[in-house]
């Protein structure tokens, strides 16, 4: 994956098949505090906790006839080589939240990519789901934490 | 297993649903295939060479939608066509200029394009 934009893509694909009617993706970029969240929320089925203790390996998955799930390893690792994290919540019924922090300055962070159109490439081959998007930079002075230490 | 005849008839009738369900959708339904190595393979390049290809001829009736992977990663980016009442094509290792010429000929003209296609006729007995 080249992009941000196309594990996005990926993952919300993950969320049509876990049949979300209802998917929201979530960007926030703050420069002062050097980070990128990514956070994907969807109101599928959910995972129960076996499966969701094993999200994360690429040698399992859900899908019958298939013995790789790389879409959510591969995020995962696109987060910590930028020094960041992945976390995922969910549970039967009440749907999937991953929410993933990027260093936004790393130099091993992926480029963000063109997300406008993947969202709109999504919302128009789906148009029974509904979308919600929001990418906002936060722009505010570093914390004093921070300015103390530099 | 061996299938006997009434289970052919249920078969039959269970298409049949499948069938009409696809006729009241539209003229055809083009699915673009997004699993990981669909996306990594180029998929999302396809998916918009789609859309723009039904954008340009005005082509309301056809739905373009998507899945997850088809299960032969190798040969991504996959698409299938399903027109109305016709058995579904599969198309390989896509590309936009691919997506055009498949529109127009299979999407709107009904003729699958078989070079693009996975398979053509079937293995024999020599």
């Amino acid at each position: 994956m080249q992009d941000l934009a196309l594990h996005i893509l990926d993952l919300v694909d993950n969320c049509l098949q876990a049949g979300a009617t209802r998917i929201a993706v979530r960007l926030v970029e703050e420069p002062g505090a050097d980070r990128l969240t990514v956070e994907i929320a969807d109101n599928g089925r959910g995972m129960a906790e076996e499966t969701l203790a094993r999200a994360l390996d690429p040698f399992f998955t859900t899908k019958p006839g298939k013995s790789v799930g790389m879409g959510l390893a591969l995020f995962a690792q696109a987060a910590r080589e930028s020094g960041g994290s992945l976390k995922v919540e969910s549970a039967p019924g009440r749907g999937t939240t991953l929410r993933a922090v990027f260093g936004l300055g790393h130099p091993d962070r992926k480029p963000l990519g063109d997300i406008r159109e993947t969202m709109d490439l999504l919302a128009e081959s789906h148009p029974q789901v509904t979308f919600d998007f929001d990418y906002r930079i936060v722009k505010e002075e570093r914390s004093e934490a921070q300015t103390r230490g530099s | 297993m061996k299938l006997k005849p009434e289970d052919l008839d249920k078969i039959r009738e269970r298409m049949k649903t499948t069938s009409s369900l696809r006729e009241g959708a539209g003229r055809a339904r083009i699915n673009v295939h997004l699993g990981t190595c669909g996306i990594a393979s180029g998929a999302r390049e396809i998916l918009k060479a789609f859309l723009q290809a039904k954008k340009e001829a005005g082509a309301q009736d056809v739905l373009v939608t998507t899945s997850g992977c088809a299960g032969l990663c190798n040969k991504e980016p996959m698409a299938t066509i399903e027109l109305a009442g016709e058995a579904h094509v599969k198309y390989i290792e896509l590309t936009p200029e691919k997506v055009r010429r498949i529109f127009q000929e299979h999407v709107l003209g009904g003729r699958a394009v078989s070079e693009y296609a996975l398979a053509k006729g079937s293995e024999r007995i020599s």
